[in-house]
């Protein structure tokens, strides 16, 4: 499914009896009714994209491997049984998706009713506006009676906070600080069910543990479950004020590679460092550095 | 790769022991390199969950150490987590990862060098077993509700998980039985099934105590089947299965033929694995054919391999099966040595069709999910036993992403009458898409519970009545277990097929056949088996991890608090709706079946 090279004047495309350069080709899928196009290997969710058809996701992201784990992107494709989740499934040539059916509309719900009772999602704008969107009850569920994360928030360093009674499980942290990333594997996911977390080895603290403090794990969360602690500090403050805020784009200033960096300002001071997820050197990650490694700028005589 | 960042905590001399024993010791038949590819034994990449690759070396090693280090010292300690971080070269993060998913790995010093796990779960709860877990309590016994351990009919059951000893599983459990267990000694388990050896085809050996060593497998027709095997080609052998029309017998009932020719298809090196994850609660068939006749699936494992050219046969079994490990351990080395297993099986060569085949032999370590077949591969792989999203499905994309074959002990076992009988003389028995015979596991409140051997077809009214009857009154029967159904009394004349059991709107699964009078709790049972669900979730995905507590919590609502049955149904129903459609896997698909029909039957809230 990858194309291994391109045709150029050094290399031709051969003729029958040498190996063949892979072409990708294009497939084409009904989303909803809708002909669309998509270059093969892309999955149902470009498809959905490229047909304006927007698709909610949580443990789907730009630079990470989906785990298809949330499933509140799932589709009905034609001929499967089951719903389909169109962040990992790739297109085929003919496919027929349905992304507005009841069985979808019920899935998407439900799955959010779930989340909605089980997690604090109060701080992840995105999962709020979809349970407005999709219907979601969550008031029909006995308070006394419904099980939720309630881990306490683990202030380990001065760097970043874990706030697992907001996590959703959604492993986009494992997947930052393992393969997809940082091949640090700080963190896993540990325990089964409900009751399964996202740990250290035997939960040791972060700097007891293999962590780098990279932030990559943070700079992924869907929930604000991982938040810097400068954030987490003006929040319990009740000072945390994201329309107050100037994003400054820059280059760190560390080493030669040239990582974006974007640095959000509030009251002239640096709160939170990021990187776009699309920029083509650091695909949103960064290390140490970039990422928390800030204070120099702002250097100024204590009080 | 880098070596493992680890803590400063150092694991005991006998923890590094076991680390080292375990890894010097696994594998004498391992077949490496050459046939697997070197996936096995080092920069192995993998499938992983979503198709992204990963390297490390020696990480399918991982539970088999973990098993070691447990049964050396009682729990995994931080330190003996890191021995195992450092000899696998495994990130410790994940080796506590994978240890955690699992039942039988505890990570503080036990109160006790000897944990007994008391199965509290369906048949056993209506036979005592809460009560035997408060008088073992009561005496100072660390105890452990367990799910189905896979003892049914000799309920109540339990299992004992020794330290520095062999485990055991006590039948018929007593609190004197238990004690018995502790002190080492083993109770000597009932006739094995209640049917004589002439009623009997694919469990004809089970009565005959010589058959479980190699002599007397021989000596009762064992290997006949291998032998008419070869004399085919590979190819001639899948057209039998095919033409035979076996299903899988493990729950799905699909053709065997069907996956086998897929598998061969596919380039090498190919797979063969062995679910011996029998953890359907009240499911106890596949356990019988392991102690009692081991060499029978070795042999059906054989031709498997003949016929699909897969060099490396797997046995996943659960955990809680200490005598048929102990049973199926000894028979792959007794054939090894032999040579009915290793390079040239059988010495066929020196007749032009030689094969190299052998059999691995891994343990679970409680969890039910990994009998999901995807999950049991990545628990092999030495992952947690998440299942994999489909597809691509394992006969392309299986064990260490290789085209891989899983296949039911019993559905195994059934390709040596195949090859006795021939493809359409197998088919003889049964009709349409049922043939053969099928083992049903009888248990509850019947006369004489134990496994059942029958033709295909047979009604559940004859099956009942071959073990002798209901006892009491006769008020629901749980098929195919707890992904499975109630049915009612009304049900009793249909016969035992696929197609039949379908068409009533349930599915024989396991064979699962649990009789229920009406002395029975139906709001603690149905209850309990919403907890099964609840705790075996692998909690993967969001509409079971979530979807399998909140049905629980609705059930103990109903129970406990007696809410009322009509308003906890609607919220049943959009659970039991999402699990269906949008869980990964069979286990969300399936979660809500049984209590479903509990309803429909007027199971619950009628004791209120």
């Amino acid at each position: 499914m990858t194309a291994t090279s391109r045709p150029s004047a050094e290399r031709p495309i051969s003729p029958v009896g040498e190996r063949q350069v892979a072409i990708r080709t294009k497939v084409t899928v009904s989303i909803d009714g809708t002909d669309v196009s998509v270059l093969e290997g892309q999955t149902v969710l470009d498809a959905c994209t490229a047909a304006g058809v927007d698709t909610p996701t949580i443990c789907y992201g730009p630079t990470v491997t989906p785990v298809n784990a949330c499933r509140v992107c799932v589709v009905e494709v034609e001929g499967s049984r089951t719903l389909v989740p169109s962040c990992s499934r790739p297109a085929e040539e003919g496919m027929v998706v349905t992304t507005d059916s009841d069985k979808v509309m019920h899935s998407r719900k439900m799955v959010l009713e779930f989340l909605g009772t089980s997690s604090d999602v109060s701080q992840a704008d995105d999962i709020m506006g979809w349970i407005d969107d999709y219907d979601a009850d969550l008031g029909r569920y006995d308070e006394a009676t419904t099980q939720r994360m309630t881990d306490e928030v683990k202030i380990e360093d001065d760097l970043y906070i874990r706030a697992y009674d907001r996590c959703v499980l959604c492993y986009k942290c494992v997947e930052a600080c393992g393969e997809d990333a940082q091949w640090t594997f700080a963190i896993a996911m540990s325990g089964r069910g409900f009751d399964s977390r996202i740990s250290t080895e035997f939960g040791v603290t972060l700097p007891d543990s293999a962590c780098v403090y990279c932030g990559n794990c943070v700079a992924v969360c869907p929930t604000n479950a991982l938040q810097f602690k400068t954030e987490f500090d003006l929040r319990k403050m009740a000072d945390w004020r994201p329309e107050d805020q100037t994003i400054t784009q820059t280059v760190c200033s560390y080493c030669g590679v040239g990582c974006n960096l974007d640095l959000h300002v509030q009251d002239n001071a640096i709160v939170k460092v990021t990187s776009p997820s699309d920029h083509s050197i650091t695909h949103g990650n960064l290390c140490v550095k970039g990422r928390f490694g800030y204070q120099y700028v702002q250097n100024r005589p204590s009080a | 790769m880098p070596e493992v960042a680890v803590t400063d905590a150092r694991g005991t001399d006998a923890e590094r022991n076991a680390v080292a024993d375990a890894i010097a010791i696994q594998s004498p038949g391992l077949i490496t390199f050459d046939a697997i590819g070197p996936a096995l034994t080092f920069d192995g990449d993998r499938i992983a969950r979503s198709g992204a690759e990963r390297i490390f070396n020696r990480r399918h090693l991982l539970l088999p150490v973990l098993h070691a280090v447990r049964d050396a010292v009682g729990y995994i300690s931080e330190g003996g987590a890191n021995e195992i971080a450092e000899a696998l070269q495994v990130p410790p993060a994940e080796v506590f990862g994978v240890a955690s998913f699992y039942e039988l790995f505890t990570f503080e010093q036990p109160e006790a060098a000897d944990v007994v796990h008391v199965c509290d779960d369906t048949a056993c709860r209506i036979q005592g077993a809460n009560g035997l877990i408060d008088e073992l309590r009561a005496d100072g016994v660390v105890v452990h509700g367990s799910p189905c351990l896979g003892l049914c009919e000799q309920a109540p059951a339990a299992f004992v998980q020794r330290t520095g000893q062999q485990h055991v599983s006590v039948r018929t459990a007593t609190k004197p039985a238990v004690d018995a267990a502790l002190a080492g000694q083993v109770t000597v388990p009932i006739a094995p099934v209640p049917q004589p050896s002439d009623a009997l085809t694919l469990l004809a050996r089970v009565h005959d105590a010589a058959a479980v060593d190699y002599e007397g497998y021989v000596s009762t027709g064992g290997y006949e089947a291998l032998a008419n095997a070869v004399t085919m080609t590979p190819a001639e052998v899948i057209e039998q299965i095919g033409d035979s029309g076996l299903t899988g017998r493990g729950g799905a009932a699909f053709p065997t033929g069907f996956k086998w020719s897929a598998v061969a298809g596919e380039d090498g090196p190919r797979h063969l694995v062995v679910n011996a994850d029998e953890s359907e609660p009240g499911t106890f068939k596949d356990r019988v054919i392991m102690e009692h006749d081991p060499y029978s699936l070795i042999e059906a494992m054989t031709i498997a391999g003949y016929a699909m050219g897969a060099e490396q046969g797997w046995i996943y079994i659960r955990g809680e099966y200490p005598e048929a490990t102990r049973s199926l351990k000894s028979a792959i080395a007794e054939a090894r040595s032999k040579a009915m297993l290793g390079d040239d099986v059988g010495g066929y060569s020196s007749q032009g069709n030689g094969f190299r085949f052998d059999i691995e032999l891994r343990m679970g370590a409680g969890a039910y999910i990994c009998g999901e077949e995807t999950a049991l591969l990545n628990s092999i792989e030495g992952y947690r036993g998440e299942p994999r999203n489909k597809p691509p499905f394992p006969t392309t994309n299986g064990l260490f992403g290789r085209p891989t074959a899983i296949n039911n002990v019993e559905t195994m076992v059934n390709v040596n009458q195949i090859m006795l009988l021939g493809g359409e003389g197998f088919a003889q028995r049964g009709a349409g898409r049922s043939t053969g015979t099928k083992l049903f596991c009888l248990s509850g409140h019947v006369r004489v519970p134990g496994v059942y051997e029958v033709t295909y077809g047979a009604t559940l009214r004859e099956v009942i009545d071959l073990a002798g009857g209901p006892v009491g009154d006769l008020r629901a029967i749980l098929m195919g277990g707890a992904a499975g159904s109630f049915i009612g009394a009304d049900m009793l004349d249909v016969p035992l097929t696929i197609e039949a059991s379908r068409e009533h709107g349930f599915s024989l699964g396991s064979g699962v056949i649990m009789l229920l009078n009406d002395s029975v709790d139906f709001d603690d049972f149905v209850a309990r088996i919403a907890q099964f669900f609840r705790d075996e979730s692998c909690g993967q995905c969001v509409p079971c991890r979530v979807g399998t507590v909140r049905q629980s919590e609705s059930l103990l609502r109903i129970r406990e608090k007696g809410a009322a049955v009509e308003t906890e149904r609607v919220l049943l129903d959009d659970f039991a709706k999402v699990m269906a459609d949008a869980s990964i896997c069979g286990l969300g698909h399936t979660a809500s079946g049984a209590i479903l029909s509990a309803f429909d039957l007027g199971l619950i809230g009628a004791s209120s």
